[in-house]
């Protein structure tokens, strides 16, 4: 395997008086989900291969505020968005790309208003940028042939309109790329949005998840791919209650990349 | 005496048309009750949207099948006005078939309108057996019990008399016209009701005469019946969706706004030389409420969209949490704002135009909280709307009243809050591990 991560600070960057490329910004689940943490990881490996410069902002990174302000508590959101852009604001931030669609959504959209102005891409949205510019290559041997389907994770899709740049890496893996009976505009929510993933639901008679991961079942898949830590964990969970676990695994397209390449 | 129909007929159109711009202005009223939302902002793009997803019917054709009969009811109830504006200028000269002298133009005319008559019919029946003999999923909600129901089922009635009225009425002018009756100057083309004329053959010309007659006095009546019948229904779509899809929404969807009064308050606490013990100025203003608990709380636009709402339940197909049993329908949402906003309305016209505490509100008495923690702000339903409507962010404003003002989140979220606030995370680490991962094989 690879060598050491190489994940530099915007602290050191500081330092030493440079300017990263970008800012990675790993969100709360990306640095303590075990489950995200893998695929933080498999994106800094990407971004090491291709000697990317780029920093985290490491323990000076907070929550953006995004569940609270989907759980109704804007007091708490904008304290938290007040605080995250006067750090962001103190580095001089221009770029920033997460692993997260949650973040990505609140930190584009919600703090301009407070003045955090950013250019904010999702992680396939510059790894797309980064194969374009050639600074990666894919191979897809690993992935050649398998069915694949891509869970649309709302807060990219429908929140903000970005729904070819994912399918287009995986196109890229000479996998066969399958839709669900619910795709893009129309993709089912995995039941983690609006603050559902920190309560229990609502009484019904399905959990959220489930019905997605029957969707995603449906295309006979080799492997669910996502894109959002949240969605990752919702599918995964759905894809273990069916007992499908051996036979389907839920992927973020960023493990899939570093897969391919083997890092 | 023989001014006596236009007379009369003036006065039916006073009356009519009176009563609806009355309705009109109550529903002006009812609506800017809510709060003020600045959107005066991108007019081109506004217009753009409204020729698009209004005029243009984008939307409703993602569901083919309702999006095609739709645009038929939709293309011939616009058309077929302009036959309406004939009616109406007959009634009022005492003229029969006043635009007869566009000669050939008439005749296509006519013809046009008779088709669009028919493919009517078709569609409306069709209407009736998906909500009446399919029994589509999306009409049988609960909220869709008893009045909107029926509400529904009137509307395809109304709408089918109407045309067959209009049939009738040419019929019977159609065979009065080969028969040569006096007045009855042979215009127009009659591809469909010519097919009904025949069973006119042997009636006299005086029983036809009251038959069209009749009809043309009836297809009037009920076309000012049903415009006044709008305001009660949930069939104010047909006007208020343009208004509705220029003022909706242009950032991105998931945006969600940052309130303005939070704001106020974030930057008092960072700002370094503010008084912490401050008396509050004499005058100062009562700080706003956050959020909403009554749909006084809600912005003018919000309340509209519920007055727009005609019940499609395309957002309550599309919903998760709907879709796995919850109790949560975004069109309910909507339904219960309009019928909440209705109530309000009532008691300010008996109140002399002032608001009296009913002891009620749109929060607990029209929606629980169960129906707003389900929500996952998916936007699913805000995408699934036709026209534009928003229940997202209805649901929203809610649970900021719920949260902000009564700290009534449910004990999962309070332990997540809590978290954000000491650690930074919604879980409980610590924000000096934040990047242990990257040290971790």
């Amino acid at each position: 395997m690879a060598s050491e991560l190489k994940v530099p600070t915007m602290a050191e960057f500081f330092a030493s008086g440079t300017v990263p490329e970008v800012l990675f910004w790993v969100g709360c689940a990306g640095s303590f989900d075990d489950r995200a943490k893998k695929i933080t990881k498999a994106f800094v490996k990407i971004l090491n291969k291709a000697n990317v410069s780029f920093a985290v902002l490491g323990t000076e990174e907070s929550c953006t505020g995004d569940p609270a302000k989907r759980a109704g508590n804007e007091f708490l959101f904008q304290m938290q968005a007040v605080t995250n852009i006067e750090v962001l604001n103190a580095y001089e931030i221009k770029k920033i790309v997460t692993a997260c669609p949650h973040c990505f959504n609140t930190i584009k959209n919600e703090y301009p208003g407070l003045g955090g102005n950013y250019e904010v891409v999702h992680h396939t949205q510059f790894l797309k940028q980064l194969l374009t510019e050639g600074r990666i290559s894919m191979e897809g041997g690993t992935f050649k042939g398998k069915r694949i389907t891509f869970h649309d994770p709302c807060y990219l899709g429908r929140a903000n309109g970005v729904y070819e740049a994912p399918r287009d890496l995986i196109r890229k893996l000479d996998a066969e790329l399958v839709e669900m009976k619910n795709c893009k505009q129309k993709g089912l929510c995995c039941g983690a949005g609006g603050a559902q993933m920190f309560k229990e639901p609502e009484k019904g008679d399905k959990d959220v998840n489930i019905e997605r991961t029957e969707q995603a079942l449906e295309t006979k898949p080799d492997i669910i791919a996502a894109g959002c830590p949240f969605c990752n964990t919702m599918m995964t969970d759905g894809v273990k209650n069916k007992e499908k676990e051996d036979a389907v695994e839920v992927m973020d397209i960023a493990e899939m990349i570093a897969t391919a390449e083997d890092l | 005496m023989q001014y006596l129909p236009n007379i009369i007929f003036i006065i039916l159109l006073i009356v009519g048309v009176g009563f609806f711009v009355k309705n009109i202005s109550k529903l002006r009223r009812n609506i800017f009750l809510g709060k003020e939302a600045s959107l005066t902002d991108n007019k081109p793009r506004r217009w753009k949207n409204m020729a698009k997803i209004a005029l243009g019917q984008s939307k409703m054709v993602v569901r083919p099948i309702a999006g095609a009969l739709h645009i038929i009811v939709y293309i011939s109830f616009v058309i077929i006005n302009i036959e309406v504006l004939e009616i109406i200028l007959d009634g009022i000269f005492g003229t029969h078939r006043l635009f007869a002298v566009l000669g050939p133009v008439y005749s296509f005319l006519i013809g046009s309108f008779e088709i669009l008559a028919f493919l009517v019919i078709v569609a409306v029946v069709i209407f009736w057996i998906r909500r009446n003999v399919i029994k589509l999923k999306r009409f049988f909600k609960p909220e869709m019990e008893g009045w909107p129901k029926k509400d529904g089922n009137l509307i395809l009635y109304i709408e089918l008399v109407l045309m067959l009225l209009f049939l009738t009425m040419n019929a019977a002018d159609y065979q009065l016209q080969q028969m040569g009756a006096d007045h009855y100057v042979a215009a127009g083309s009659f591809p469909i009701s010519s097919f009904i004329a025949p069973i006119f053959e042997n009636v006299s010309v005086s029983t036809l005469i009251i038959i069209e007659r009749t009809a043309w006095w009836a297809h009037i009546a009920g076309i000012l019946f049903f415009l006044n019948y709008l305001y009660y229904s949930k069939h104010l779509h047909i006007l208020l969706a343009f208004p509705n899809t220029y003022y909706g929404r242009l950032t991105p969807k998931g945006q969600f706004k940052n309130l303005q009064s939070v704001t106020d308050e974030v930057r008092m606490m960072m700002d370094p030389d503010a008084d912490p013990y401050a008396e509050p100025a004499e005058d100062a203003a009562v700080p706003d409420k956050f959020g909403a608990s009554d749909v006084q709380d809600l912005s003018w636009v919000q309340l509209m969209n519920a007055y727009t709402c005609t019940e499609c339940g395309r957002c309550t197909s599309e919903c998760p949490a709907n879709q796995t049993g919850k109790k949560l329908s975004p069109r309910k949402i909507m339904m219960d704002t309009r019928d909440r906003l209705e109530e309000v309305g009532k008691i300010i016209d008996e109140n002399n135009g002032e608001f009296k505490d009913d002891g009620k509100q749109l929060l607990n008495d029209y929606i629980s909280p169960e129906e707003l923690w389900a929500c996952t702000s998916c936007n699913a339903c805000v995408e699934a709307c036709p026209i534009s409507i928003d229940p997202l962010s209805i649901i929203m404003d809610m649970r900021q009243y719920l949260v902000m003002e009564q700290s009534a989140a449910p004990t999962d979220l309070n332990n997540m809050m809590g978290n954000i606030e000491n650690n930074g995370a919604p879980w409980p680490f610590n924000q000096m591990d934040r990047l242990n991962w990257s040290k971790e094989s």
